[in-house]
């Protein structure tokens, strides 16, 4: 048996690595695109004034401290946050380029270059999934759930803490791409055989597969802690149906992660095995097979618009039943519906592909299961309207989002509905049609959830309610924006425009590109309003001030703690006998009990999550860039630091009863002063 | 919880005993997840397998390739490890530190000889021109078989380290946990083990 030319080919791909810097050379620099090198300036100095400041104000302790190592559910979620809202503006600076470029290219190259605009939407889409969407979810998650279920912290405290510097780690590996080589140029899910060694050689793909792998470890295991804190952890007298509805929506969303992650860890390590090791699992010669790829990715891909989906609805249903002053209609429905989107997730995946040529049953069957999704999703939507009905609604402004979301999601689902349609697919597969529909579920949905969340429960982790005029502009800015930007979209696809394109011949074409840039520039707005809301609250804090800690007249047990919460959540597990355990413990005349506190156990801090984050992006850029003795000895590192964690037997404190009184007794005061 | 949900009275708000989740208590729950979540990994390979499994590219296919005998050698190291993890288990329960650590060695010999022949099997076949990129048959099959052989690479590892922490403190309530754990991991690996050797090794002998 002889060896083919695969084995020369494999030598081939590594013959021009340096020893010691890999394929890296002053070339990976991108000093040749000025747009490029000016963002990197502008992010540099904005960094090292960061830096600067930090230091200046001696806050690198207190971040280490009481951040960067905490085990508090509530601090890693406000971490989370953060970092999907940073996220946010990145992959939001590449959707204005694109929309730039394509009302500016019509007859002339437009300003950016093919091998940049590839790289930006790639880099959009990734970030927006992955880097924004799954932060903030995953953040809210944290934040929310174990207060909702009257429990201290989550199942796996360390974990948790882990689980967010890994999703940090795979961020900091897609920024890094900005500034040193080249993000994949391949669209948001690296098809092959385009992002095969042969037709994408540089290091983009590369960024992509670990950036992903590494953050990917981190969502699985959040899932994982996140199914066994609501199994295990909830409080006396929570049976699984009288379970908040968000907790009910996070439960399922972590079942889908657990469930669906792992597949995109196989297929993106099989990917890597066809780039790295010469395999033929995708190739076009010796028996590969792209299609698989298309079929494994998005049996991971269709469960993961639910994962981020799924928390929302639950979101609104907390938020329309506070602010309607109602208990939410139907919410056994709520909770079967919700099983149904879960199960039926998994029997979707081949309406991304009906082009594939499968032929009428199967392409039938998907459309067919595809279209009975929207009925449990439709139970929903009637759900909040009949708990709307005859219920006193305050206007506020997570209300508002809701209200914005029951009408866009309503209108996203329909033409979700028509895609749903193999024969219409043949004709709108990957045109603008399906990327105004997406964007039409994934803001309406999963943004406008995020942002009546953020409204939501601001003043539960901060003490304060956000400004409201901030919070209207940004309100009406983006969702104004959001039609202007997306449904010239829909005509475009309509016409047969389809997505990613660069440049344009027909003239007619562009007053409709004009008009989606013009909603990107009211976005723009929204988010500069927004940046704007979280200034002007932080800065009257005083005169937003919430003492109560319920200050929406909420329903659940998140609302029945101080704002912030202390460290513990509850000084006494609170014990449920209704659905909306708080607004019956209200109804009941509950007394908050003010003597008598114990030494309560918690876990301790530790800095092995940021360590473990910090070699993982060492390992990630050694793979990336074939530094081999980097990834080696990062790998190594890897081990050494988890091994050695396992070493540390001694992981939990008690919280003397004497400071849970002082806490405690300073929240009696608070109260009092808030009656007062 | 159900079953003290209906003993609680309804006007009570706070028990007088506050419920108390012992360490560790989510742990096997929680391992049992990520158990599932590489079972599903291990899903999307075998799959991968089904529809790469005939793909031998002109090169050679199973019947030229495997060696019964040797599978079935390795299959007994991976089965009697097993049980030989059993014995450890069993004799922890009793509280006997130094059984449960001989057992644990054996059944790490046991692996490593597992390991040994699959090293062997693997480069007997690269030297034969039939590595992982003659063909995708051969991909898929290397890439099934090797992931199952790392896991068992790193539950060897693990092994070694808890038998340095069963020997430093004994077979405590947190060291008796990390046994169950990597117990489960074990017994899984042989799971899957014989999902290769019936799907992979006994049917391509049959194809």
């Amino acid at each position: 048996m002889t060896t083919p030319a695969s084995t020369t080919a494999a030598t081939g791909i590594f013959s021009s690595v340096n020893p010691f810097l890999g394929r890296f050379t002053l070339e990976s620099l991108p000093l040749h695109e000025p747009i490029v090198v000016a963002t990197f300036v502008v992010v540099a100095l904005g960094g090292a004034a960061l830096l600067a400041a930090l230091t200046y104000f001696k806050l690198w302790g207190y971040l280490w401290k009481e951040w960067f190592t905490t085990v508090d559910h509530k601090r890693i979620g406000i971490m989370y946050m953060i970092l999907g809202i940073i996220m946010l503006l990145r992959g939001f600076s590449d959707a204005i380029m694109m929309r730039l470029q394509q009302a500016m290219a019509f007859g002339n190259e437009g300003y950016l270059n093919a091998h940049h605009y590839d790289q930006v939407f790639t880099a959009h889409g990734v970030i927006m999934i992955f880097f924004v969407a799954m932060p903030i979810v995953t953040g809210l998650m944290n934040y929310v759930v174990p207060l909702q279920i009257g429990a201290r912290d989550v199942s796996f405290p360390f974990l948790n803490n882990f689980s967010f510097w890994m999703t940090a780690a795979g961020a900091a590996i897609v920024m890094m791409s900005l500034f040193v080589g080249e993000f994949a140029q391949t669209g948001w899910l690296a098809m092959p055989p385009l992002s095969g060694i042969s037709a994408s050689p540089g290091v983009g793909v590369d960024y992509y597969i670990w950036s992903l792998q590494i953050a990917g470890v981190g969502t699985l295991l959040s899932g994982i802690n996140l199914i066994a804190t609501i199994v295990k952890m909830r409080a006396p007298g929570m049976t699984m149906m009288k379970m908040p509805i968000f907790c009910w929506t996070a439960l399922c969303t972590n079942i889908l992660i657990v469930a669906a992650f792992p597949v995109l860890t196989a297929v993106l390590a099989l990917l890597s095995l066809d780039r790295y090791a010469e395999t033929a699992f995708f190739t076009n010669t010796l028996g590969g097979n792209p299609m698989m790829y298309v079929n494994l990715i998005w049996i991971w891909g269709h469960p993961e618009v639910y994962i981020l989906i799924l928390p929302m609805f639950g979101v609104f249903s907390e938020v329309t039943s506070t602010f309607s002053g109602k208990r939410l209609f139907g919410y056994t429905s709520m909770v079967y519906a919700t099983l149904v989107i879960t199960v039926l997730a998994y029997l979707v995946w081949l309406h991304h592909f009906f082009t594939m040529g499968s032929g009428a049953s199967v392409n039938s069957f998907f459309g067919i299961t595809t279209m009975i999704i929207s009925i449990p999703t439709g139970a929903k939507i009637f759900n909040w309207l009949f708990t709307m009905y005859r219920g006193q609604i305050r206007f506020e402004l997570p209300m508002m989002w809701t209200i914005a979301f029951m009408i866009t999601f309503t209108l996203g689902g329909m033409t979700g509905v028509l895609l749903a349609v193999p024969p219409a697919d043949f004709v709108l597969h990957n045109s603008l049609f399906l990327i105004a529909h997406f964007h039409n579920v994934i803001i309406g949905g999963v943004l406008f959830g995020a942002f009546a969340a953020i409204n939501y429960w601001w003043p539960k982790a901060f003490g304060f309610k956000l400004n409201q005029f901030w919070g209207k502009v940004s309100f009406w800015f983006w969702v104004i924006g959001f039609y202007f930007a997306f449904m010239p979209l829909y005509v475009l696809g309509l016409m047969g425009v389809t997505r990613r394109l660069r440049t344009f011949d027909d003239p007619s074409l562009q007053i409709w590109f004009l008009i989606a840039a013009f909603g990107a520039a009211l976005i723009a707005i929204g988010i500069a309003a927004m940046l704007m809301q979280f200034y002007v609250s932080v800065r009257d804090r005083e005169k937003l001030r919430d003492l109560t800690g319920d200050p929406w007249n909420g329903r659940t047990l998140e609302w029945a703690t101080s704002s912030p919460p202390p460290d513990y959540n509850f000084a006494f597990t609170p014990v449920v006998h209704d659905n909306d355990a708080w607004a019956d413990m209200k109804a009941r005349h509950y007394q908050r009990p003010l003597t008598g506190y114990a030494d309560i156990h918690m876990p301790s801090n530790t800095g092995a999550g940021i360590v473990l984050g910090a070699l993982s992006v060492a390992f990630g850029v050694g793979m990336i860039w074939y530094v081999w003795w980097l990834a080696a000895l990062a790998f190594v590192g890897i081990l050494a630091v988890g091994i050695g964690h396992t070493f540390n037997y001694k992981r939990d404190f008690h919280i003397p009863a004497a400071h849970v009184t002082e806490v405690e007794d300073a929240r009696s005061t608070q109260l009092a002063g808030a009656v007062a | 919880m159900s079953a003290t949900a209906h003993k609680l009275d309804p006007d009570v708000f706070h028990l007088a005993e506050e419920p108390h989740h012992p360490e560790g208590s989510s742990t096997m729950l929680g391992f049992w997840m990520y158990l599932m979540s590489d079972c599903l990994i291990f899903a999307m390979l075998f799959a991968t397998y089904g529809v790469l499994g005939t793909s031998y590219a002109g090169g050679p296919g199973p019947k030229e390739l495997f060696e019964l005998p040797l599978v079935a050698l390795n299959t007994a190291m991976l089965l009697f490890s097993s049980i030989t993890y059993g014995f450890a288990m069993l004799n922890m329960t009793e509280g006997k530190r130094g059984a449960t650590q001989g057992w644990l060695a054996i059944t790490a010999l046991f692996g490593l000889a597992f390991l040994c022949i699959e090293m062997y099997e693997f480069t007997h076949l690269i030297h034969e021109g039939a590595g992982p990129q003659r063909s995708a048959f051969l991909s898929s099959f290397f890439v099934l078989v090797g992931t199952h052989g790392l896991h068992v690479t790193f539950g060897l590892i693990w092994l070694v380290v808890l038998m340095v922490q069963v020997q430093m403190k004994g077979l405590i309530t947190a060291n008796k946990r990390r046994l169950m754990c990597l117990s489960l991991f074990w017994h899984f690996l042989d799971l899957i083990w014989i999902g290769v050797f019936t799907f992979v090794y006994l049917m391509g002998m049959l194809r």
